[in-house]
Parts: structure tokens; C-alpha cells; sequence
């Protein structure tokens, strides 16, 4: 039949071609493995795997391969409960030097992913692990800027000279009673010089004082309440690939929340602990009569100093006394030096700590002074029968810069590449001003519940295939088999686009499949009973199947398109296992368009083009 | 094979007085349903108690279950966390008025209401962790979230139609639209069935289905204005409705073959979604039949309103 051209042929097989290749990676089940990667000054190689099999032959638990594969050794196990036993072992042989974490490995063969073909994600209730939904306490940050520019304005009405009856926090920001209207003229002059993202505005007490409401600008607070999501998502991403989970998945949801889901834990005691750790700051001085390098050898520090690491494992020596802490850092922004343009981080202390940073520097131009980041993790053991609750305590030196000039109030940290300064700025914030984190919501999803969920979910996807299969073929003949074929390249299509895309499936992901199966037979029997009125009309079956596409079509396109609004809606608004079930159902509808219409189209032109027919089955 | 009578001429409209008055009484029954009895909430809009269990010897998860049922906590949510003695139960604190003091669910209290019922059947479970509460409020945004993705959805829809086809339509699918909607959600709230995350998705799938199931019949009530010289319209919408009858009726029993493919085989996780869907489903394919068409009647479509759009057409314009 000449109505269908040759290119649409040529497309139909490279997209069907293309649909299968990109699908099939999903026929190769991950295997449970455990990954050991190195900490600092540990290396991977082939020592250690030595070491590796080793210590699993003595505690004779079978393994199927221990591979070095890029920066991280793997052991494959044929099942999880080895895998769990494995991974008890070779944390306890192996030590602090080396992450040892739960795995999923893939067997996926290297010429499929040369391609860049994967097989997707399995969601947590198809895997098993945690899954922590955290609550950002906005009121928190509002507070904490409340009593900087409290302090701040204290001290700057008194370094004036101008007098003040009371400074107390109000509203979405800081109310000032002043003793008389011209002392409020010169009050509101200085603070807005001083404190641009203020909006000052005249008000009089109700006992008729003259005072000033000084409101944090609403796109400061916006900017200031993003910040602190965006760190606290920072340095979540930090512990959690501390704690060596493989595949976390740590993502910002809505204005305040943190979705925190690990794949493989099934201790959510040990997890909370790790979400709840508390980071601050401390600026130290160097002790520059020490040798680092040298006190690292033996060991020999100054009582009045310590010994740091920074990322790198470079050793310093510091004092141990502190010139400023986290809780006295107000800001910190990664911005460009006025004269250079070059990249740097702007730090803004408090009136407290910009006296201590005063004092310092004035003594100590031109000597270094290093930032300590310090992450607390609340630990319990027990001993001796009772609960002792500790801190685990992991210091790094996170930044080490000579001094310049004296300073107090403000200051920038220079010398740093772009990425190094958003990342110091973002460390700095997140010592100093990370908000409190509530769990609002935990689950717990065990390995075993999650097989079962995709044992059952596979046989729904399958029977629920087959049954719609037999049904189109009895009621529609061979064009119900056409219309099989489509539907089957249906769901190979649709899962090859999640598998490229990386969409993470999930139980509701199973279900929006099915239904997208269940209803993208639809435009095939919009298509056959359109060819059957044709037929019936008296038309000729090439022309009935020409009459039955053309007619068809608008229908077609004026369900899907409606359809697939409703399925944007459910992909934008929804979260969670809706948003999973929308992304599902949104590119159904797209697959489907193709598949129905197009691929059907292609298949019936190629049965019934270029013969002379007397009838159709349909 | 042929199910239906290809020439069938149904004068469903002659129906249409007994037909909008039952969709209506459904509407009303609905509505009560919805806020006299109340939607049965799930954990996931409510909140409650997570506690951990393990047990010396293997458990069924079956087992648990109804150990909680007896004393009251059927709704409990009973997972086995891998292997085969350690549980996770997760509840909503209702049969323990004890429980919630001021507003506030006591975790502990809880937990201990679950030993109880649980040592009252298997002496050998012990909680294995501090319980936890897990909190409402995330449900509350959720709902909200979900109330204004339907809006956003049925005035998009709306807006649609109200371009490719004519006011009339939009205002016609939206009225069935929420006459699907609403009655779907009484029958789940006159059953007490619970209403979850799942069902929330599954309830806007049935938006997305029921306009699906609209927009080809209003498709063929377009094509009939636009094909015959004269008629009344009466006569169009109840041809159109007869010749996409058997269009109707087969997509509906080929999707509700797979719903109830899910429903057997998926296992308790997609039930609710499967069940509600099903139910969509039904109440879809009848008010395509029996509500839209009325409605469409009834707001005056006409033929004249349906042509501008064939001025467009060159072709057609050209025709005597």
C-alpha cells in the first residue's frame, strides 16, 4: 500500500530496534555485593583484594567474585544474606581505613552500558532500606537572624551614641524603641547603612515611644530558608556517604523537607544517628614552631596544641584554643573579589565574634589561620550492663589561609578556585547556621518484602499483558494481533524510556505500566471499530483501513492529549508515589501514541498492501 | 467477533430524565458519604505508631495481623522486614483512647497496647526498638497537593476543549468529570475502604481515564453536527452515543482486565489502587453513556456552534 512511506518503515524498526536494545539491560538481575572503597591514605589494589578473600575463605562465607572495578573493590554474593555476613566481616578486618558498604552489583554485560543502556533503579519497596522524610525548621533560621541584627543593632546604636530604650525581636524582624523622633531619623540612617536587608519603617509604641520596625526583606528570608535546605541536603550528602551506602538518595522535596532513602540499611537506630549528627566550626591559629610533617611521625605535639588532617590527609598543627566558633558565623557566601574578579567566600560574624576576630588579627597579619569543621555523631554503647551515650567526633581542617589585614566584622577567604569557594562557603554555613532537622516520617522496607513486591508486580505486568493479548486477538482477529504486537512493543518501549531516563521504579511505578497497558489498547479498538463502520458502510477494505486511520486519528489525538494533561498534573503536583505513577503514565501515553498508531499502521500496511482483498479480518 | 449490534439505535437520551436523576441522587449519596461517614484515612495522611517487633521463633506476617485484629488494630499496616521474626507494624493509635493524651499520640503507650495483644497469642515477641511517631503532617500537605493537581488538571482539560471543540463540551466533561470523581470517592468512603497514597493516585488516574472516555464521544458528536446537513440534537448525541457504544464498553472491559490482573496478582501494596480504579472505571463507561450526552442537551449544542471551526478548512469551504 503506497498511503504508508517507505521512511515510517525505516523508523518503526530502528525505534522498535532501539526499544529492545535499551530494554534488555532489565532482564539482568543486580546481584548483592559489598563495595569497599578507600578512605584517606588507604589505596585499593590488588594487596587488598588479596586481603579481601582471604578473610571471607576464613570465615568460610562463599563468594562469587572479588573484582578492583574503577576506585572501588567489589564481592559479589549469590544471595543477601551471605552479602550481610560478609559485610560484617570484612568492616571488622578491615578497619577504619576503608568504607565498606551494602551493595546491588550490576551483571548487566559492558557493551550494553558502552551504549549508555542501564537498567533502572529499583525504589525502595521493590529493594529494601530507609527511607527518612526530614522537616528543615525554617523558624529556627528566622530566629537566628533575629538576634543577629539584635546584636548587631545593639551595638551599632551604641558605638553611635545614640540611646535606645529596648531592642527586642518582633514579627519578621527586630523592633528598636528609641527616646525621641530625631534620635530614630539617625537611628534608621545608620542601620540602613550598616544593614542593607532591612526594611526600616516608623511605628509608635502603644505607650506612644518613638521606635523603629526593622523587617528582614522577605527575599532575604526566601534566600536565607533556601540556603539552609541546600546545606543541610550538603552535608546529609556528606554523612551518608560517610556511613559508605551505596546509591542514597538525599533530595530536597517541597520548601522544607529532605528525602533521605538507603537502599540496603535496615537499622534505622543507627541511620537516625548518623541524620542527626551536629557540625560546627572553630577558627584556630597555627603554631608555627611545629613541624607538621614531623609531629605526625612521632607524635610529639605542644600541650597547647593539636594535630589536624585536612581532606587531603595533609597534616597540620594547630593551637588549640579557639578565636571564633560556628555559632558566632552569621554568613557565609561564595562571591567575586571587587578588584580581581576572582572567586572567594564572604564570612559575617557577629558583634562577639567580630571583637574576638579584631583582637586576633590585629597581633597576627601575615600568619595563617585554618577552619576546623567538626561533625558530631551522638553514639550509644554499652557498658558494663548501662547506656553510655558519647559523640564520635570527626575533625577536618577544611580551609587554611594566611591573614591579610586586620579585620573584624567581615572578611573574605581569597586564593580559591570557584568550586572550592561554593563548597567552603557551603561547609562554613553548614557548621555555623544549619537549621534543626525533625523526622517527620521513617519506614522501613525489608529485603525480602521488596522480591516479593516485584515477584507480584512482574506477574500483574505479565498476566495483565497476556489476558488483554487473548482478548484483543478473539474480538479483533488479525487485526487484535496486529494490535498485540504493538502493545507488546508497548511496554518494551516504555520500559527501555525509563530505563534511559533513570526513572526509579516503584510499586505505583507497576501499576501506572499496567494501566497505561490497559488503556493504550484503546486507540487500536478506537481503530478497528472505526475499519468495521467502514466496512459495513460499504467501503473497500483498502479503503476501509485507509478511512478507519485517517478518522480515527483526531479521536486518537484529542483522547491522548487531554489524557496526557491529566498525567502532567499528576508528574508536576504530585510526590512521591504519585509523581512515580504520573511519570509512568505520562510516557505511556506517549509510547503508546507511537506504538498504536504508527507501528500498527506500518504492520497492517505491510499485510495487506498491494493485494487485492475481498474481506478483513476485524 | 461482534459483541454488540453494529446498527443498534438506543434512544439513550429518551432515558435522559432517569438517567441525570439517578447520577444526581448518586451525587447527593456521594457527598454524604464523603462528609458523614468520612474518607477512612490510611497512615499516610494520618500518622501514627511505628513499632518494631522480633520474635524468638518464625512468624507469619498473617499471624501478627491477626493477633492486632483482635484487639482492635485491624488497620495496622504488618510488614515482615526481611527474614522471617522480625516485624514492623506500623498504626494509627484508635483503639486505645488512652493513647492520645491532649492530641498528642504516646508512642509508648502504644507499643505497648501492640506487645500486649501480640504476647496474647505468641509469648515470644519482644519490641525490638524505641517506637517512633511517625507525623501527620505530611499527609495534610500531601492531600492539599493532591486537591490542587485535580483542579489544575480538569481546568486544563477544560481549557482544551473549550478550544478544540466548544464551551459547551468543557463545561459538559467537567461536570462529568466531577460526577466520576465525586462518586468514586463516595463508594470508598460508603465502604470504608481506606484511603491511601495509592488511592489518591488512583483517583486522579480516573480523571485521567473518565475525560479519555468523554472526549470519544464528544469527538463523534463533533464529527456527526459537522457531517449531517439537518438534525435535531437529539438524534446526533444519541447516534453518537450508540456508534462509540461498543468503543466504550470493549476499552473498558480491556483496562479492567488488567485492574483486575493487578488486584489478583500485585499483591496488598496496589490493591487499593486497583479496586478504585475498577470502580472508575465503571462509573466512567455509565456516565459516558448515560450523563454526558444529557448534559450536553441540556446546555443547548447545536450545529451552528460546531461549524466556525470548518470555515478553516479550505476544502470544505470550497464545496457548494
Amino acid at each position: 500500500m503506497s498511503d504508508f512511506p517507505r521512511w515510517k518503515y525505516a523508523l518503526v524498526v530502528i525505534v522498535l530496534a532501539l526499544g529492545l536494545l535499551y530494554a534488555l539491560p532489565n532482564v539482568f538481575r543486580p546481584q548483592p555485593a559489598v563495595q569497599i572503597s578507600a578512605n584517606r591514605g588507604a589505596t585499593i589494589d590488588t594487596a587488598l583484594q588479596k586481603k579481601v578473600e582471604s578473610t571471607l575463605d576464613q570465615d568460610k562465607i562463599p563468594y562469587q567474585d572479588v573484582a578492583i572495578e574503577g576506585d572501588r573493590l567489589l564481592a559479589r554474593f549469590a544471595n543477601t544474606d551471605v552479602q550481610l555476613r560478609a559485610s560484617d566481616a570484612l568492616r571488622l578486618a578491615l578497619g577504619d581505613n576503608y568504607t565498606v558498604a551494602l551493595n546491588l552489583a550490576s551483571t548487566v554485560p559492558h557493551w550494553l552500558e558502552a551504549i549508555g543502556a542501564h537498567a533502572m533503579p529499583l525504589g525502595l519497596d521493590l529493594q529494601g532500606g530507609v527511607h527518612f522524610l526530614m522537616q528543615v525548621d525554617q523558624n529556627a533560621v528566622l530566629q537566628k537572624q533575629q538576634q543577629r541584627y539584635l546584636d548587631d543593632i545593639r551595638s551599632l546604636l551604641r558605638e553611635k551614641n545614640i540611646h535606645y530604650d529596648a531592642v527586642s525581636p518582633s514579627g519578621q524582624g527586630v523592633q528598636v524603641v528609641l527616646r525621641s523622633a530625631a534620635d530614630r531619623d539617625e537611628a534608621a540612617k545608620i542601620i540602613n547603612a550598616d544593614s542593607p536587608d532591612l526594611v526600616l519603617t516608623d511605628i509608635t509604641t502603644p505607650g506612644g515611644a518613638p521606635a523603629l520596625q526593622a523587617n528582614i526583606k522577605p527575599e532575604k528570608i526566601t534566600e536565607l530558608a533556601q540556603d539552609t535546605i541546600r546545606q543541610n541536603v550538603t552535608t546529609l550528602r556528606n554523612r551518608v556517604n560517610a556511613l559508605g551506602v551505596s546509591e542514597p538518595l538525599i533530595q530536597q522535596q517541597g520548601d522544607s523537607r529532605i528525602v533521605v532513602e538507603l537502599p540496603g540499611v535496615q537499622d534505622t537506630a543507627a541511620a537516625k544517628k548518623i541524620l542527626g549528627a551536629t557540625a560546627t566550626l572553630e577558627y584556630h591559629a597555627n603554631d608555627p614552631n611545629v613541624n607538621p610533617i614531623e609531629a605526625e611521625k612521632t607524635g610529639n605535639v605542644p600541650p597547647d596544641d593539636r594535630l589536624y588532617h585536612d581532606k587531603d590527609g595533609r597534616p597540620l598543627v594547630l593551637k588549640k584554643k579557639v578565636i571564633v566558633s560556628g555559632d558566632e558565623l552569621v554568613d557565609a557566601s561564595q562571591s567575586y573579589d571587587q578588584q580581581t574578579g576572582t572567586p572567594d567566600v564572604d564570612v559575617t560574624l557577629n558583634s562577639a565574634g567580630a571583637r574576638k576576630m579584631l583582637d586576633f588579627t590585629t597581633q597576627n597579619v601575615g600568619k595563617p589561620m585554618a577552619v576546623v569543621y567538626v561533625d558530631r555523631v551522638p553514639e550509644t554503647k554499652v557498658v558494663d550492663g548501662k547506656e553510655v551515650r558519647s559523640f564520635k567526633t570527626t575533625e577536618e581542617v577544611i580551609n587554611n589561609a594566611t591573614i591579610q589585614g586586620v579585620f573584624g566584622k567581615r572578611f573574605q577567604t581569597t586564593g580559591l578556585s570557584q568550586e572550592e569557594a561554593q563548597t567552603l562557603a557551603v561547609l562554613l554555613r553548614s557548621g555555623s547556621l544549619a537549621a534543626p532537622t525533625d523526622i517527620v516520617e521513617q519506614r522501613v522496607i525489608g529485603p525480602s518484602l521488596g522480591q516479593d513486591n516485584i515477584q507480584k508486580g512482574e506477574r500483574a505486568v505479565v498476566l495483565g499483558l497476556l489476558l488483554v493479548l487473548a482478548a484483543a486477538a478473539i474480538y479483533y482477529k488479525l487485526f487484535g494481533l496486529v494490535a498485540d504486537i504493538a502493545l507488546f512493543f508497548n511496554l518494551v518501549i516504555l520500559i527501555a524510556v525509563m530505563s534511559a531516563i533513570g526513572v526509579t521504579l516503584t510499586m505505583p511505578g507497576i501499576a501506572g505500566i499496567v494501566l497505561t497497558l490497559g488503556m493504550s489498547i484503546d486507540a487500536n479498538v478506537l481503530i478497528c471499530e472505526r475499519v468495521r463502520e467502514e466496512l459495513r458502510n460499504g467501503s473497500t477494505p483498502l479503503a476501509a483501513i485507509r478511512a478507519g486511520y485517517e478518522k480515527a486519528w483526531s479521536t486518537i489525538l484529542d483522547a491522548n492529549v487531554t489524557h496526557l494533561l491529566a498525567a502532567l498534573g499528576l508528574m508536576t503536583l504530585g510526590s512521591g508515589a504519585i509523581k512515580g505513577f504520573g511519570v509512568t503514565l505520562f510516557i505511556g501515553i506517549l509510547t503508546s501514541l507511537f506504538t498504536s498508531v504508527t507501528v500498527t499502521h506500518a504492520i497492517t500496511a505491510a499485510i495487506h498492501g498491494g493485494r487485492k482483498l475481498k474481506t478483513l479480518s476485524v | 467477533m461482534e459483541i454488540f449490534d453494529p446498527h443498534s439505535n438506543i434512544n439513550f437520551l429518551g432515558l435522559r430524565k432517569v438517567s441525570v436523576a439517578i447520577s444526581a441522587l448518586l451525587i447527593v449519596l456521594s457527598i454524604l458519604a464523603i462528609t458523614v461517614r468520612g474518607l477512612n484515612y490510611g497512615l499516610d495522611f494520618t500518622g501514627g505508631v511505628l513499632v518494631q517487633v522480633s520474635y524468638q521463633k518464625p512468624v507469619d506476617v498473617g499471624e501478627v495481623r491477626d493477633a492486632l485484629a483482635a484487639s482492635g488494630f485491624g488497620d495496622a499496616v504488618v510488614q515482615s522486614l526481611g527474614g522471617t521474626r522480625d516485624i514492623s507494624i506500623r498504626l494509627q493509635p484508635k483503639a486505645d483512647p488512652a493513647a492520645v493524651v491532649d492530641g498528642e499520640v504516646k508512642p509508648d503507650r502504644v507499643a505497648a497496647d501492640v506487645l500486649k495483644s501480640l504476647q496474647a497469642r505468641r509469648t515470644d515477641a519482644q519490641l525490638s526498638g524505641p517506637p517512633d511517631f511517625v507525623g501527620p503532617q505530611v499527609g495534610a500537605e500531601l492531600r492539599n497537593s493532591g486537591i490542587i493537581a485535580v483542579i489544575v488538571v480538569i481546568v486544563g482539560i477544560m481549557i482544551y476543549l473549550g478550544l478544540r471543540f466548544e464551551k459547551r463540551f468543557a463545561v459538559a466533561a467537567l461536570a462529568s468529570e466531577v460526577h466520576d470523581t465525586l462518586i468514586t470517592v463516595g463508594i470508598i468512603a460508603a465502604v470504608q475502604r481506606e484511603f491511601d497514597m495509592t488511592v489518591l493516585a488512583s483517583v486522579l488516574a480516573v480523571v485521567g481515564y473518565s475525560i479519555n472516555d468523554k472526549v470519544v464521544v464528544f469527538d463523534r458528536v463533533r464529527e456527526l453536527f459537522r457531517a449531517t446537513r439537518k438534525a435535531e440534537p437529539i438524534d446526533i448525541l444519541n447516534r453518537a452515543v450508540n456508534s462509540t457504544l461498543s468503543r466504550t464498553i470493549i476499552t473498558s472491559l480491556f483496562t479492567g482486565i488488567t485492574m483486575a490482573a493487578l488486584y489478583l496478582f500485585g499483591g496488598s501494596a496496589v490493591h487499593g489502587f486497583a479496586i478504585t480504579m475498577l470502580i472508575g472505571i465503571l462509573v466512567g463507561t455509565l456516565s459516558s453513556i448515560f450523563f454526558a450526552c444529557p448534559i450536553l442537551l441540556w446546555l443547548g449544542v447545536s450545529k451552528k456552534d460546531l461549524m466556525p471551526v470548518t470555515r478553516e478548512n479550505p476544502e470544505l469551504a470550497r464545496r457548494p
